[in-house]
């Protein structure tokens, strides 16, 4: 049997202030680890979740964006519309919305400047082909109206998008008239207008994007070649899921920054953990020699003292767990380069962000606690009780 | 070293046997002779006191029969066993069978309460939880302190710290005590019972007792008293 696992709590226990000043180290760490994880795994969920595996995004040839210039000609249109596969709705009409994409810049309401912001232009079966985004306020947009439905996120982060409030583009004052709640999907980043006042506002004979509901995902796959490989409409088909995938990139540079500083971070957090371990050692030596005395093995030492640092580590990041949860589901935003908007999404402490924050502090205290432990267990007998 | 060169018909009834044993140690360029050519041999159920001045060499070659450091020359058979022939894990494991260390300054592990410090040695062992506990509480009660289990040492008096320290050199049951002045950081009241303990171990649980000390009032205790003085053991008186 080892060391009882009791000796080294009530260890840290008796060292308070060392123990809380290197867990705290620790934390802080964890902490800036966490909404690094935090804020990628909300930036995934919202690209991840609003594809559909049923549904085909149609661009121009060579276009990667809805953004990019040109795109689907209403004669195309006509010619998707009677691909086969193509889902219907109650009443038999094809799913298949043409769409068009604008920017607008917006002020943020905490006065930190202005941002792009995408409008998203669409006929009523757009929204019926999106049913997990619901209305929680007001109405939907009107048909043929200067109307817009804004979402929750660009809600509570935009001036200018409460009920009743205007916004200025194309020929005229558009009125907010609703929100609504996407979810976390990319949507939450878009205001939605009707696509036929748009078109006449600004004199739009093509559609930025169609989107193509297949009766199941399967045939959406064939759908996606068939619009790909016929030669004659010149377009690009995609399952909407790859698409939003793709734009998960925009958090790369987050990702890169991040890590760099996470990972200085814990190596200086390894040597606050290492300096404190080393003081344990040092401060225990005729404890260590009398538990080898008494006949504990050297690998028993050094496999308590890891383990001290380890449960040293694991208080951290309990407490960088806990200063991070205030944050749990705080709305940010950032640069999206695929749509040239503001990408809003949410911080997100998943399972497994507090997983792998777990074990990046367990790492932290493993090596930290490693070379001070293997000290511990080499260190000789007769001279630790001399001394 | 030379490999065990003592008659085994010897060993029945010797516990330690030492020939000329050296342990010279090399500080920076001065080489320091802790003992020089020491020849003793100590009888099962002896209890003998080893006493000299500081630095005469009474706890290296305590630590020497205890396994814990080597000598530079000379042989050394502790139990019948050349002891310094066993890995640093053999060594740890044989001394946790037989011997029993008793420390000057106690060494209890301040975290932990007399009953866990004296289950230590056991847990080292294939007892089971109950039979730890029954073989503790023994112990303890051996030394009379049963009533002190959930105490902490800084709980305690020095003599009943020291207590706990035998409790927890006993519990094992070893062969063979080592004592290193046990007595040295006790007022006398403190050390007579702990002397008394000792001797009653000897005497009633016959426990060979090889104990270290300077004071002249401990060491009537033992059977046999042996001086060293810089590093050679005087002849018997």
């Amino acid at each position: 049997m080892a060391i009882p696992i009791s000796y080294n709590i009530r260890n840290l226990r008796l060292r308070k202030g060392a123990t809380v000043m290197t867990a705290l180290g620790i934390a802080l760490t964890v902490t800036i680890a966490i909404f690094i994880m935090a804020l990628l795994a909300g930036l995934r969920d919202a690209f991840a979740t609003t594809g559909d595996a049923r549904t085909v995004l149609v661009l121009r040839k060579g276009s990667t964006s809805e953004l990019a210039a040109g795109g689907v000609s209403r004669d195309a249109m006509q010619v998707l519309k009677d691909l086969p596969g193509i889902a219907k709705n109650s009443q038999g009409e094809p799913l298949i919305s043409g769409e068009n994409i604008l920017v607008i810049v917006l002020p943020r309401k905490d006065g930190t400047g202005d941002v792009n912001v995408t409008i998203r232009f669409l006929a009523p079966v757009g929204l019926e082909m999106r049913p997990k985004v619901k209305l929680i306020s007001g109405r939907w947009f009107t048909p043929g109206q200067r109307e817009v439905v804004v979402s929750k996120s660009i809600h509570e982060r935009f001036a200018h998008t409460n009920l009743g409030d205007t916004v200025f583009f194309g020929k005229g004052n558009w009125t907010v008239v609703g929100i609504f709640d996407s979810g976390s999907s990319a949507h939450e980043s878009e205001i939605w207008g009707d696509i036929n006042q748009i078109a006449s506002d600004l004199d739009r004979s093509q559609y930025s994007s169609v989107l193509i509901q297949a009766t199941d995902p399967a045939t959406a796959v064939a759908l996606k070649n068939r619009v790909s490989d016929d030669q004659r409409l010149k377009l690009n088909g995609m399952l909407e899921s790859d698409y939003y995938a793709e734009q998960t990139k925009s958090g790369n540079p987050i990702k890169f920054v991040g890590t760099v500083v996470a990972i200085i971070m814990a190596i200086g957090s390894c040597f606050a953990a290492m300096n404190t371990m080393y003081a344990a050692v040092a401060y225990r030596a005729r404890e260590i020699a009398t538990l080898r005395i008494i006949g504990f093995s050297r690998p028993s030492i050094l496999t308590s003292f890891v383990f001290e640092s380890l449960l040293l580590s694991l208080l951290g990041a309990l407490a960088g767990i806990v200063l991070m949860l205030p944050f749990n589901g705080m709305t940010t935003g950032t640069s999206n380069p695929v749509t040239f908007s503001e990408a809003v999404f949410s911080l997100r402490m998943t399972p497994g962000v507090v997983t792998a924050a777990v074990i990046f502090a367990m790492i932290m205290g493993l090596f930290g606690g490693l070379a001070p432990a293997w000290h511990a267990a080499r260190q000789n007998i007769v001279g630790a009780l001399r001394d | 070293m030379s490999t065990a060169t003592v008659p085994h018909t010897a060993t029945q009834t010797k516990v330690v046997q030492a020939r000329n044993v050296s342990k010279v140690f090399k500080r920076d360029a001065f080489e320091v002779k802790a003992l020089d050519e020491v020849s003793l041999e100590i009888a099962a159920g002896e209890f003998l006191a080893l006493m000299g001045p500081s630095g005469s060499g009474k706890t290296t070659l305590l630590n020497m029969i205890a396994a814990i450091d080597r000598p530079t020359s000379g042989d050394l058979l502790v139990l019948g066993e050349n002891i310094f022939r066993f890995s640093d894990g053999q060594s740890a494991r044989w001394r946790n069978e037989h011997i029993g260390y008793v420390f000057q300054t106690f060494n209890l592990i301040p975290v932990l309460t007399a009953f866990e410090n004296v289950e230590l040695p056991l847990l080292l062992t294939k007892l089971s939880a109950q039979q730890r506990r029954d073989h503790v509480m023994t112990a303890l009660k051996l030394v009379g302190l049963e009533d002190r289990v959930n105490h902490l040492p800084k709980q305690l008096s020095g003599g009943q710290e020291q207590r706990v320290a035998i409790a927890r050199a006993i519990v094992s049951d070893p062969t063979l005590l080592l004592a290193d002045e046990p007595t040295g950081d006790l007022d006398s009241h403190s050390a007579t019972e702990v002397l008394d303990i000792l001797k009653r171990l000897n005497e009633d649980s016959h426990k060979t007792v090889v104990m270290v000390t300077h004071d002249p009032h401990a060491a009537s205790y033992a059977h046999v008293t042996r001086h060293l003085e810089k590093g050679m053991l005087l002849p018997p008186a």
